[in-house]
């Protein structure tokens, strides 16, 4: 039923539940910051971005790690994070991954992986360089996945780090996702290249531009990088082409598109149409796809009422993990 | 007689034995392994044909690259040294070592730390001018999570950075160049000298004088010269400032009731400024005299030997303003 390097349905259904998981996850997100009940303080949501990491998170495990961004819960969900200690952390409270201290930019969980999460543009790169470092130095096939926007693209730290993961051959793979826009500059106004993936081979790397709203198209595109790393055989580009559906931040009026623009993207929103996929090529029924929806709504409930009932976090904490002796 | 050491040897020695004892241990930097020269000054000479390339790299020109890949990798189990050739380079590098090194853990809750030593080398005298000889301590001190450690002879040279390879936070570990090849008491093999406990060099009874690193030489100028008219100087070396050893610090001046910082670094908003507050705010009513500072003059490290000279702290500078605590 599948041709080799196709993904098979099992592992469509997979990134339609990470995909679904995430988008269920940003719209309690929403109207959590939108209510303010659980007191989440700041949100960048990833919708519209969803099928990326969903696509490369099939082809990892929990050993695997992921450099990611502010703009990352979707990564993270992806990766595996448990969701109850995810909302704590957003909800600020003791239970949260970082205890209520690190907040939605620096969420961090390295059972599942999740290494480091960012909120210095650039600032993902040069630390996945010294994951994968090690694992190449301990001979172990993990792989590390750089996560960052087409903005960060321009950044000095971009630049350093392909340069240095090329000369080592790191077990790396730098995912740009491209959602054409940086804050509130559009990515031609900011970005000297037609495509970024073409910058890998000023870099001696295999560069790959990629819708990576086509779950398809995008889990091919990870399995080639993927493998490329495990094999020893070095780093690989992903321009991995998407669109941000809500704004850099919530609030923002999101007014630099062409006039449809925006719109004519959310109309090829990938979530509904790999659900349809699936449904028309017999891989799933409705009935299982609600199934599997209610199943996520009942996870995000579950989550949120962790979070609202966990403890906020006491003020000694202040003096703890700042250094490995506490005061 | 016993046995004398220069500073490169010293350092050569502590990272030798540390590599030795831990197989976690490594180096990174640029021209650091043998094939490029064993680093511009040859402190890093033989390590990695002893231990190998893998283990001590040479790098790229890639400062924030360099300390990405140190932090990447200490999150997972390795000690890497990141040798930052000149102290004014730490600047490219600033983002890695501020917004990650020093955060992680705390932004983890915990979870992650990052046990890295970041040795440059620095130091005025040479006539390098305003770009290649900056201390910039008190930067790296402001910044809550990182260690700074400034030694002041071969043998601290040597058991400070052991303390610093073995300690589990980021540790910047400052090396001053001038005084590089200057001989001392040999170190104390395989002996560490703990973080935070600072030397009372030498005791006395009318002020006590503060100083660390190289400025440390003219602070013990300054003291025989004041020997010499009958004034008798406490001399405290911190050799750490981040972990500041605020008891050594208070318990000698409550003892002398003056205080003069003497360091090499522009005066204003400097070490010496906390110290002078924390002096100032536990001993107010014990002091005799408002607590004097001794520094660098307020500009850029000038060219000109004459400029120079006038820029940096002299022992007789420090005389004067341990004068004016006794006047
Ligand atoms: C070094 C740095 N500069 C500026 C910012 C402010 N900032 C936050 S997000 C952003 C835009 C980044 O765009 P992009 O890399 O395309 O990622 P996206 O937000 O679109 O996912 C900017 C300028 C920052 N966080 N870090």
């Amino acid at each position: 039923m599948t041709t080799l390097g196709q993904p098979d349905p099992a592992t469509l259904l997979d990134i339609y539940e990470r995909a679904a998981r995430i988008r269920k996850n940003d719209e309690a997100f929403h109207s959590a910051m939108q209510s303010g009940k659980l007191g989440i303080r700041i949100y960048y949501s990833p919708r519209g971005q969803e099928i990326i990491p969903s696509a490369i998170c099939n082809l990892l495990t929990d050993e695997d790690y992921l450099v990611t961004i502010y703009r990352g819960v979707h990564d993270q969900i992806a990766k595996g994070i448990p969701l109850n200690e995810l909302w704590a952390e957003y909800a600020g409270r003791v239970t949260g991954t970082c205890k209520g201290k690190g907040g939605p930019m620096h969420v961090t969980h390295p059972e599942t992986g999740n290494m480091v999460t960012t909120g210095i543009v650039g600032g993902s790169m040069p630390i996945a360089n010294g994951l994968a470092m090690a694992s190449q130095m301990d001979g172990n096939d993990r792989v590390t996945i750089a996560s960052f926007g087409d903005g960060a693209s321009n950044i000095g730290a971009f630049h350093e780090s392909l340069n240095m993961a090329s000369v080592w051959k790191l077990p790396v793979i730098f995912v740009c996702q491209n959602n054409l826009i940086a804050e509130h500059t559009r990515y031609e106004k900011g970005t000297s290249v037609e495509r970024i993936a073409d910058r890998a081979s000023a870099y001696g790397m295999p560069g790959i531009h990629v819708n990576g709203n086509d779950p398809l198209e995008m889990w091919k595109a990870a399995k080639v990088a993927i493998d490329r790393a495990r094999a020893g055989e070095g780093p690989t580009l992903i321009e991995a082409m998407t669109f941000r559906f809500m704004g850099h931040l919530i609030g923002d009026p999101d007014e630099h598109w062409n006039e449809g623009e925006k719109e004519a993207a959310m109309e090829r929103d990938p979530i509904p149409a790999l659900r349809r996929y699936l449904i028309d090529h017999g891989h799933a029924t409705e009935g299982d796809l609600q199934g599997l929806e209610e199943k996520l709504d009942q996870e995000v409930e579950d989550a949120m009422a962790f979070a609202a009932e966990s403890a906020k976090p006491d003020i000694l904490e202040l003096q703890k993990d700042v250094f490995a002796e506490e005061k | 007689m016993a046995k004398k050491m220069n500073f490169v040897t010293a350092i050569n020695l502590a990272m030798h034995d540390a590599m030795e004892q831990d197989e976690n241990v490594m180096l990174l930097g640029e021209d650091v392994a043998d094939e490029e020269g064993g680093g511009v000054v040859k402190v890093t000479k033989g390590l990695s044909t002893k231990f190998g390339t893998s283990r001590v790299r040479s790098t790229p020109i890639a400062e924030e690259a360099i300390m990405g890949a140190a932090i990447g990798a200490s999150l997972v189990g390795k000690r890497p040294i990141a040798e930052i050739m000149l102290m004014n380079f730490t600047t490219v590098s600033m983002d890695q070592m501020v917004n990650h090194a020093a955060k992680l853990r705390f932004m983890s809750g915990g979870q992650t730390n990052v046990p890295i030593t970041i040795r440059t080398m620095t130091g005025a005298g040479g006539g390098a001018g305003g770009q290649h000889c900056d201390m910039l301590e008190a930067w790296f001190a402001h910044t809550a999570g990182m260690k700074v450690v400034v030694p002041s002879t071969p043998a601290d040279a040597y058991g400070l950075l052991l303390s610093c390879i073995q300690d589990d936070d980021p540790c910047l570990f400052i090396e001053n160049l001038p005084t590089y090849w200057t001989m001392g008491e040999a170190p104390e093999r395989g002996q560490a000298i703990p973080l935070g406990k600072a030397n009372v060099v030498k005791d006395g009874s009318d002020v006590t004088l503060i100083s660390y690193g190289r400025t440390m030489m003219e602070a013990q100028a300054a003291c025989q010269q004041l020997e010499t008219e009958g004034v008798s100087v406490e001399l405290v070396d911190l050799r750490s400032i981040v972990p500041l050893d605020l008891p050594t610090v208070l318990e000698s001046v409550s003892k002398t009731r003056r205080a003069v910082i003497a360091h090499e670094a522009v005066t204003p908003f400097g070490v010496g400024a906390e110290l002078a507050a924390q002096i100032t705010e536990m001993l107010f009513s014990e002091l005799q005299a408002p607590v004097q500072r001794v520094g660098g003059s307020y500009n850029a490290v000038p060219y000109a030997q004459a400029l120079e000279d006038a820029h940096l702290p002299t022992p007789d500078r420090i005389t004067d303003a341990i004068k004016k605590t006794l006047a």
